[in-house]
């Protein structure tokens, strides 16, 4: 045929019609299977397990015993507290890549109160003033770039990314000044002995408390941002700030009620981690969930049910990650291997719910 | 940490898609890895079933499981030390691969006690631990596992926690840094008569992680070896904020060197000292083990605490259903501190004969690193002093520990506590 008729491409990519949910179902769950074949093809071809042992261990990370029952509970609950917060800030096209720094901020608080005031309150007032400290702590963290971002549309990416990095180093300083021993740059458990300001445990498990905390936050999430008039209102604005403006929204109360929400549930999530998981802090305190969220409250489509499925899957894979490169002797980085495919694949999932592969047929007599 | 690595990684996998089909294929060469797991997964499958009830007091060597976990990998030359001791441990005692299990880059978070507990649940009757800031989420798990024995390097609190099964170790390393102290001393006597400089320039630069006492008494006894052969000796301290920031240690050697430091030592785990003087060609006195290949021409010697005897110690009681020290601490006549070979491209003539003098008379009890009559703290000799042993937030002194005319280091208990500002050091920035 022709010379032009050759420089045709293969295939083209279009972006395609909204899909049944079932059909985009259908698209992660065999996405998630190809994840896990291929972790599994890694496995073998560098341990030479048979690969259904692979998935065996895999389950074995995530519920091979009771203890690990709970700790994969309490992992999701906090990946999904976390979650919760910076969700209506991004349904709100506000990209607050900053949960980190708001956790520990939080995180920060609860730990100064259980420090400076754990003899000195009882029980109720400690854990009240906890509560109002942490929450503040976050919501002034997120507020600050969203106070800049609605009188002067600073970048708030770049804003709450670098305070990410301020929140890490005040850390830093105050476990420098609590130290024990002195000088040792570790504060250690607080309140070992007394165990005041400690979140209590709940018939025997200690974190059973946390997981109803954010089990409540999710129902209340879920109602706020689906049913309330606020909740509206940041759809509205993150669909289009000037149909926002058109219909009579402040665009700019929104934007700081709303950081001020994110915010707050930020600090929640630093204290249910500083004073009901580790009973201390460290700049390690946050793990990196500020930033994992954001993939959880994506995949979810924002919707908080939904993220209950998401934040659960990403813990599982990740136990099962671990396990399997501690069964079989290899470097922790290992896990981070196999995590990685997942996520890749999981995310990969998202292009082909959204777009399609469209195969030019290049054969004779077609047009 | 590990989680924003897990975003980054799946971010860049997501812009190189073609990539990833091929990270799957091209890893297939690595046979020995393949044989080796393999067996360690087959008889992962048969002991499982046993080891539950096992309880520790009847436990014989065969049925030994030691879990250990590490801050970093082996990248880090603290941690190799120790992944080098359990190895030899490992050899030494004849365990198999599936009675030692390695977790490697744990953070100083819950992640430590979770990986604790989650040893605890494979079966292992003891796990290790050995970063300082892994302590109280290795006491967490103690509480939790009785039947486990929990074991911890460079702690403080064993001994006053109240825990049969929760244990600290240490060694007393401030002796192996005075005689690597004495091959500086040695150095700069040699480039003094060399002409380099003189006498009263030497000045010796100390690059250390926080103002912790177990970096205290690392550098004082470091620098009265030192200025046992160098008596015109003086130091300069930078404290970097981190046990392990390789840019920083870099910076501060770098700073140290400008600042006139002739010879440099560190306490801090990463290779930046190391290196900052070996691209200045300023001689340097290593720790954690040598490091020599990365430094032929300014590596001197290097003092580390050998972990394996203690490894052998913790299964040995186990296995013969022995009770573990609450605080144990050993030091060079044991081999728990050793110094590696001396570099002879750096080392000065002699060095060899006075460390091992010194090392006799401190193995003698003849000569102690804190004797008060060849040091003074503002200018008066020490004659008692109360060091805070019982670790408590408060930091109070509770324990009398100058008698004898020395300072009784690591005696009271193994981590060090001796945290005196002696003349002839000066601290540079305190911040840390």
């Amino acid at each position: 045929m022709s010379s032009k008729k050759k420089h045709e491409p293969k295939f083209h990519i279009a972006k395609r019609d909204a899909l049944a949910w079932w059909q985009s179902w259908l698209i992660r769950i065999a996405a998630v299977l190809a994840a896990l074949i291929v972790c599994a093809l890694v496995t073998v071809v560098l341990t030479g397990e048979n690969p259904i042992s692979v998935y065996v261990k895999m389950f074995d990370g995530a519920f091979g015993t009771k203890r690990r029952i709970w700790s994969l509970a309490q992992n999701t609950a906090m990946l999904l507290c976390v979650s919760l917060a910076v969700t209506p800030a991004f349904k709100m096209r506000f990209w607050n890549i900053g949960a980190e720094g708001q956790v520990l901020m939080g995180g920060l608080a609860t730990a100064a109160c259980m420090i400076l005031f754990g003899e000195k309150l009882s029980g109720p007032a400690l854990y009240l003033v906890m509560i109002v400290t942490s929450c503040l702590a976050g919501a002034v963290w997120a507020v600050i770039p969203a106070f800049f971002k609605a009188n002067w549309k600073t970048n708030e990416t770049l804003f709450t990314l670098m305070m990410n990095y301020i929140a890490i180093q005040l850390v830093s300083y105050y476990t420098y000044i609590w130290s024990v021993p002195k000088g040792s740059g570790q504060i250690g458990v607080i309140n070992r002995a007394t165990k005041s300001g400690w979140l209590p445990s709940l018939g025997g498990h200690d974190y059973l408390l946390n997981i109803l905390i954010v089990a409540a936050l999710t129902v209340f999430m879920f109602i706020y941002l689906r049913s309330s008039k606020q909740g509206y209102e940041i759809a509205v604005v993150g669909e289009s700030e000037n149909t926002a403006r058109y219909v009579g929204i402040d665009v700019k109360k929104v934007i700081i009620r709303t950081l001020i929400l994110s915010g707050a549930i930020c600090g929640i999530a630093g204290l249910l981690l500083v004073s009901g998981t580790d009973h201390t802090i460290t700049r390690d305190t946050a793990a990196g969930r500020g930033f994992t969220a954001i993939m959880v409250s994506w995949l979810a489509k924002f919707n908080p049910l939904y993220m209950i499925l998401t934040s659960f899957l990403l813990v599982f894979f990740q136990k099962g990650a671990i396990e399997i490169s501690t069964t079989f002797g290899l470097n922790d980085s290992f896990s981070d291997i196999l995590t990685g495919i997942i996520i890749f694949f999981i995310i990969g999932s998202e292009f082909f719910i959204n777009y399609t592969i469209k195969v030019h047929n290049s054969k004779k007599g077609e047009k | 940490m590990k989680l924003r690595k897990f975003l980054a990684l799946a971010l860049t996998a997501t812009t190189v898609l073609s990539m990833s089909a091929l990270t799957g294929c091209s890893s297939g060469s690595s046979d020995s890895t393949t044989a080796a797991a393999t067996e360690a997964a087959k008889a992962e499958e048969t002991k499982e079933e046993g080891a539950e009830e096992t309880a520790a007091e009847t436990a014989a060597a065969a049925d030994i499981k030691i879990g250990f976990i590490f801050l970093h990998d082996e990248n880090s030359t603290y941690d190799k030390n120790f992944i080098d001791a359990a190895n030899a441990a490992k050899e030494a005692l004849g365990l198999t691969d599936d009675q030692v299990i390695f977790k490697t880059n744990i953070p100083e978070s819950s992640e430590c006690y979770e990986a604790a507990a989650d040893l605890a649940d494979r079966g292992c009757n003891i796990v290790f631990a050995d970063s300082f800031g892994h302590e109280q989420y290795m006491a967490q798990a103690a509480e939790e596992f009785p039947e486990v024995q929990f074991c911890h390097a460079t702690g403080t609190t064993a001994h006053t926690a109240g825990l049969d099964n929760f244990h600290n170790a240490f060694a007393s390393i401030y002796e192996g840094r005075y005689l690597a102290g004495i091959a500086a001393g040695m150095k700069l006597n040699e480039m003094i008569a060399d002409g380099q400089f003189t006498e009263d320039e030497a000045k010796i630069g100390y690059v250390g992680a926080y103002t912790y006492a177990e970096v205290i008494s690392g550098y004082t006894s470091f620098y009265l070896g030192a200025r046992s052969v160098c008596p015109s000796a003086t130091m300069e301290v930078q404290f970097t904020g981190s046990w392990y920031d390789e840019t920083a240690e870099k910076e501060a050697a770098n700073t140290l060197i400008s600042r006139g430091c002739k010879l440099i030592s560190q306490h801090a785990d990463s290779m930046g000292a190391p290196t900052a003087c070996e691209s200045a060609g300023v001689p340097n006195v290593s720790y954690n083990g040598s490091t020599v290949s990365a430094c032929p021409n300014t590596f001197i010697v290097s003092s580390k605490i050998d972990w394996a005897p203690y490894f052998e110690y913790i299964v040995n009681c186990v296995a013969n259903g022995e009770a573990i020290a609450a605080d144990w601490c050993k030091g060079l006549e044991e081999g728990s501190v050793v110094l590696s070979e001396l570099n002879d491209k750096a080392a000065a003539e002699g060095t060899a004969d006075a460390i091992a003098e010194a090392e006799k008379k401190l193995i003698s009890g003849e000569l102690h690193v804190f004797d008060t009559s060849v040091f003074t703290v503002d200018g008066a000799a020490v004659e008692s002093y109360m060091a805070d042993v019982d670790t408590d937030p408060a930091y109070t002194p509770d324990t009398e520990v100058v008698s004898d005319g020395y300072f009784h280091e690591s005696e009271m208990r193994s981590a060090p506590y001796f945290d005196l500002r002696i003349d002839g050091i000066t601290t540079l920035n305190e911040m840390f």
